[in-house]
């Protein structure tokens, strides 16, 4: 599926800065979406303002917070620390991306719902791609890999404690549903 | 918080990339980004132009052997950290590693770039000293290696000519009868070490120690004779503690002193442990 976000027509060069205007293609949550931005346009910023997807959020804008965390080919990373323009040819997956076809929530949102694994939801989305990925990675965690699969993100309200049940949580649902496609 | 405007390009071949940072006056090079981009986006760094070596071909090429680990400049931290034969080869790479920030930095950036970033906090420039590693380097007039010792000239400063890209990295293999150590202290786990120290004690007596975070620049010091309870002290002849928000001088000549003899005995009983083996 193509978004058409008509690039084609707009100037190559931004009518403010005289910046020339990179077209770029991105691939997300299995959508190709055609832009045209600045070199400096952050991932991040592309995401939200480009493309619409607010769900990835923008926290310290320089990699330490966790907010923005995105998958790139299936890998955290800070959207922050990445430029739009290098992030070609990667399937960016966003929290968007983590619901089921559906529409109802995967099963790391569905921990975190049930644990109460957020207060005001700003650092969420980072967590939620973080915690998928790292369940990906190790399916079954420890109390002590769920703390180490979630130190580099930060959440302000919670007292963490939490979201690492969740992240325990969200290793059992993971299987029940493992189990259920199989049956 | 957004990075001044910059041109931008991304060659596909090493040539290619050498021309361009010989052609564009005040270019700076990306690998990874996550030294980088944050400079940009506080707008501590400005480059006129940024080459993206990250499609360059052949840069994403990790070689080991019995000799040592050759690292390319586009292998990311985490892929040198998950890759068994480098661990074996030199253990103090995975050792080291996985101080380096958090699994989602070490995603993206790379251990060549963090290297040549030079800067003193950073665990990876001190390995590569402890180890007496080096780092290739090719620019219009052709390549050169530099050694470790060479490399860091200053605060985020490195030896390479503006016009010169860091095409690997070099770490020795870990001698029979050798054996390393690393410890860090963070104020919080993933976070720039208050203190980091990296040792390596070889078969017949040498001892070689690495200090991160103490000044300006990462430094090695030769503790080769000295009992491991006395070394951090012998050692902090040749180091200037700084303090800053996150410690005191005072506090990081102590983390000196335990830590020195921490990886000290840490190397010297690996270094027993893979004797007993051989």
């Amino acid at each position: 599926m193509r978004v058409p976000t008509d690039p084609q027509t707009g100037p190559q060069t931004d009518s403010q800065t005289g910046e020339y205007l990179h077209d770029v293609r991105l691939r997300v949550n299995g959508v190709v979406h055609d832009l045209r931005v600045p070199a400096r346009r952050l991932l991040s910023d592309a995401l939200r303002h480009d493309l619409g997807l607010t769900g990835t959020h923008v926290g310290c804008e320089h990699g330490v917070c966790g907010a923005c965390t995105v998958l790139v080919d299936g890998r955290p990373a800070r959207a922050c620390l990445m430029l739009a323009v290098a992030s070609v040819g990667a399937e960016i997956t966003t929290v968007e991306g983590l619901t089921r076809p559906d529409g109802s929530l995967g099963p790391v949102q569905q921990a975190f719902r049930e644990c109460h694994g957020l207060q005001c939801g700003f650092c969420t989305p980072g967590f939620l791609t973080t915690v998928h990925a790292g369940l990906e990675e190790n399916p079954d965690p420890t109390h002590e890999e769920a703390r180490e699969m979630i130190g580099g993100n930060l959440c302000r309200c919670t007292g963490y404690q939490n979201i690492v049940r969740a992240v325990e949580r969200a290793a059992v649902l993971r299987r029940e549903t493992a189990d259920g496609d199989r049956a | 918080m957004k990075p001044a405007p910059f041109v931008y390009h991304r060659p596909r071949t090493l040539d290619e990339a050498v021309a361009l940072l010989a052609s564009e006056p005040d270019a700076k090079v990306m690998a990874g980004g996550q030294s980088l981009v944050p400079l940009l986006s506080m707008r501590l760094a400005g480059p006129a132009t940024i080459v993206d070596v990250s499609a360059v071909a052949g840069l994403a090429t990790l070689v080991v052997d019995d000799g040592g680990v050759r690292v390319g400049a586009m292998v990311r931290h985490a892929d040198l950290l998950a890759d068994p034969d480098a661990r074996r080869v030199q253990p103090l790479l995975g050792a080291a590693l996985a101080h380096v920030a958090h699994p989602t930095i070490r995603n993206r950036g790379t251990t060549v770039g963090s290297i040549v970033h030079a800067d003193a906090a950073a665990e990876m420039p001190v390995v590569l000293a402890v180890l007496e590693g080096s780092v290739d380097v090719v620019g219009p007039h052709g390549g050169r290696t530099i050694a470790a010792a060479d490399l860091v000239v200053g605060p985020l400063e490195s030896s390479l000519a503006p016009d010169e890209i860091a095409t690997s990295a070099w770490f020795p293999a870990l001698a029979p009868g050798a054996g390393v150590g690393f410890a860090e202290i963070a104020r919080r786990r993933g976070d720039y070490a208050v203190v980091g120290v990296a040792a390596l004690v070889e078969a017949g007596g040498r001892a070689r120690v690495g200090y991160l975070s103490v000044g300006d620049v990462p430094t090695v010091v030769d503790v080769t004779g000295v009992d491991p309870a006395d070394a951090g002290e012998a050692a902090l002849a040749h180091l200037e503690p700084g303090g800053d928000v996150h410690a005191s001088a005072a506090y990081r000549a102590q983390l000196v002193r335990v830590l020195t003899a921490r990886v000290l005995r840490e190397a010297e009983a690996h270094r027993q442990t893979r004797q007993g083996a051989a």
